[in-house]
């Protein structure tokens, strides 16, 4: 495994990386010597400020975090890797590859040179909307999320629309709604407040009724505590006519970040879950490092 | 300040007010009420949904028009005055703007919490680069010292707003509050500076005046005072006091009586009075958009609104969590 972008995600990606059973932390790749370069080189990992270029020619490293901006992964980080042949997880809102929102549809994701995460937002929620849509369907699916202004970087705060207009899509392509709108709030409240999601989705059949609709909520609600323990539901389901009603609030891990910002801890574990997913297969297929 | 110091009045009967009306106008009603404004001299008139463009949701409300079908019908209408939408980055976005642009808005408030301004710069730029007139217009004022708004306003001239706006959206502040947030910002930017009142407290004439005595240049108002909360600064009587005080607005103050009278009065659901919630948003210091959510909410959850709105203020809520007013009844119901 490498981790291009040893900012804050990066480093936190670097922590999720040495817990996993599955991933081997290859390399630390920036483009100045950094505090996160220097903290990877603490912990003995090979590191480089040559970024993609150094990453490239490791033949070892088949997976690769891209935590770093969605231009730097349209113009160099994903054509280079794609080029050496290691997999692009991409934590950035390019989305040159497939959405991936692992409780969801990594299974159907095969072979992809290049999956994208979508957004914090969109891992916090997109598998609400799927688990209602599957038992009732899904006309509409509205989602507000609240981040802590502490754990909105620059890059998100520079660009607001791809946060929403990426997750829309994906609550459409990923969820399954026929149409998805998302929105994002920053509050800056001292202590800082803990990620929240709200969901809200205007079923196609009522009739499925509340107890179906909370037992898919559930099932995949445990799904998600696997990789993200810190997932719970604040608000179970309420089915109000044909609108669903769920809040959920997302705690990170503290690997290196904070707790309340489980909208970076949710983006990451997600990532991790997904690379864990792909090293499996490959190790099954004889193509493992 | 100089007595002859020009304000320029921007009316929000249509955006504001859009929360009075559960954003329910017609193309009729925002004809009439843009075109009426006009007449009056009324340089720059609102219109989007009440939280701004892309606001149509669940959680804010759904527009019984389309707000695009509502900027055509008040284009047509208007003749001199500057037809203006309200945008919040992270319900909005650059996509809306270019179709607000297309049905005829020639200015933009980008509106942020007032300590999250540098969320507005790409879309204050996007406004700069289709020649629109953009505003910084800071939410939420009292949650923040004079210092930190005026650090923020600077950010948003940085990113080329034509002026800056402070909002007491809750209603909350005092005249002397208006008085030093006016003018730490006036003496932080070179552009000008306006001021956007809430009546939670009864105090919205009265804080606009404050403001104006302190230098702002830009104050909002809406027709019979129409908007979330207690309603916004009620234009027609912000006119008047101006006009006593020998302020110049341009505006005709007995047209925007009778404009208020025939176009608002008949199409208002409930009078804008200072009614319980309305008072506990501005003691609270809660966003006024939450009121009628959160008198929804108490009714479906049984519980007592005024409890909603404190645990809200307690909770340091900002603009367009009208979401949280769900998490708070459910909880209070749960505890009950």
């Amino acid at each position: 495994m490498a981790v291009i972008g040893p900012g804050n995600i990066g480093s936190d990606l670097m922590y999720k990386i040495f817990r996993s059973k599955y991933l081997e932390m290859g390399m630390m790749a920036g483009i100045v010597e950094s505090e996160g370069i220097k903290r990877a080189a603490s912990h003995g990992v090979a590191v480089s400020t040559e970024g993609v270029k150094a990453v490239a020619v490791r033949k070892d490293i088949k997976i690769a975090f891209d935590a770093t901006s969605a231009s730097a992964h349209l113009r160099f980080n994903g054509p280079a890797l794609k080029e050496a042949g290691i997999v692009s997880v991409d934590l950035t809102p390019a989305a040159v590859g497939p959405y991936c929102v692992p409780s969801v549809n990594l299974d159907q994701l095969r072979d992809e040179p290049d999956i994208n995460m979508v957004t914090c937002g969109g891992q916090a929620t997109i598998p609400i909307v799927h688990a209602v849509a599957r038992v009732a369907g899904a006309a509409y699916a509205e989602i507000v999320a609240c981040i802590s202004s502490k754990s909105a970087g620059p890059g998100t705060r520079a660009n607001m629309d791809e946060f929403t207009e990426t997750t829309s899509k994906a609550l459409e392509v990923v969820g399954g709604a026929d149409k998805g709108k998302a929105i994002i709030v920053l509050n800056p409240a001292e202590p800082p407040l803990m990620m929240t999601n709200t969901i809200l989705v205007r079923v196609k059949d009522p009739s499925a009724g509340i107890d179906r609709i909370t037992s898919s909520i559930n099932e995949i609600v445990d799904e998600l505590k696997a990789y993200v323990p810190g997932y719970r539901l604040r608000v179970p389901p309420i089915l109000e006519g044909d609108k669903v009603t769920t809040i959920v609030q997302v705690e990170g891990q503290g690997d290196f970040l904070p707790a309340y910002s489980g909208n970076l801890d949710i983006i990451n574990a997600a990532a991790v879950a997904a690379a864990e997913k792909i090293a499996q297969r490959m190790l099954a297929e004889g193509r493992g490092a | 300040m100089m007595a002859d110091q020009k304000i320029r009045l921007v009316d929000t009967t249509l955006r504001d007010g859009s929360h009075a009306v559960k954003h329910s106008f017609t193309r009729e009603q925002a004809a009439a009420i843009a075109g009426g404004l006009d007449k009056c001299g009324v340089p720059m008139i609102e219109l989007s949904h009440g939280d701004g463009l892309g606001g149509s949701s669940y959680t804010y409300g759904f527009s019984g028009t389309s707000e695009f079908e509502l900027l055509k019908a008040a284009a047509e209408q208007i003749k001199r005055a500057r037809l203006t939408v309200l945008l919040l980055p992270g319900i909005g976005t650059i996509e809306d703007l270019k179709r607000a642009y297309e049905c005829g808005a020639r200015a933009v408030r980008v509106a942020t919490h007032v300590t999250e301004g540098d969320v507005s710069a790409q879309h204050i730029a996007a406004a700069k680069d289709m020649g629109m007139m953009a505003v910084g217009f800071l939410m939420m004022v009292h949650m923040a010292t004079p210092e930190r708004i005026a650090e923020e306003a600077r950010k948003m001239e940085s990113y080329g707003a034509d002026y800056i706006n402070l909002a007491d959206s809750a209603g909350y502040l005092l005249p002397e509050g208006v008085c030093e947030r006016i003018e730490a910002v006036r003496g932080a930017v070179g552009i000008p500076v306006g001021f956007h009142a809430h009546n939670n407290l009864g105090l919205a004439a009265a804080n606009s005046l404050a403001a104006v005595k302190s230098g702002a240049s830009y104050i909002d108002g809406t027709l019979r005072g129409l908007g979330a909360g207690a309603g916004n600064t009620q234009m027609e009587v912000i006119a008047g006091v101006l006009q006593r005080c020998g302020y110049e607005t341009g505006v005709d103050f007995y047209g925007l009586q009778d404009h208020a009278q025939s176009a608002v009065d008949p199409l208002m659901l409930r009078p804008q009075v200072i009614d319980n919630g309305s008072l506990m948003l501005g003691y609270a210091g809660v966003y006024s958009s939450f009121l009628l959510h959160v008198y929804d909410a108490a009714k479906r959850y049984g519980v007592e609104a005024r409890d909603i709105l404190v645990e809200l203020g307690r909770r340091k809520m900002v603009g367009g969590q009208e979401d949280m007013i769900i998490d708070v009844a459910y909880g209070l119901k749960q505890k009950g």
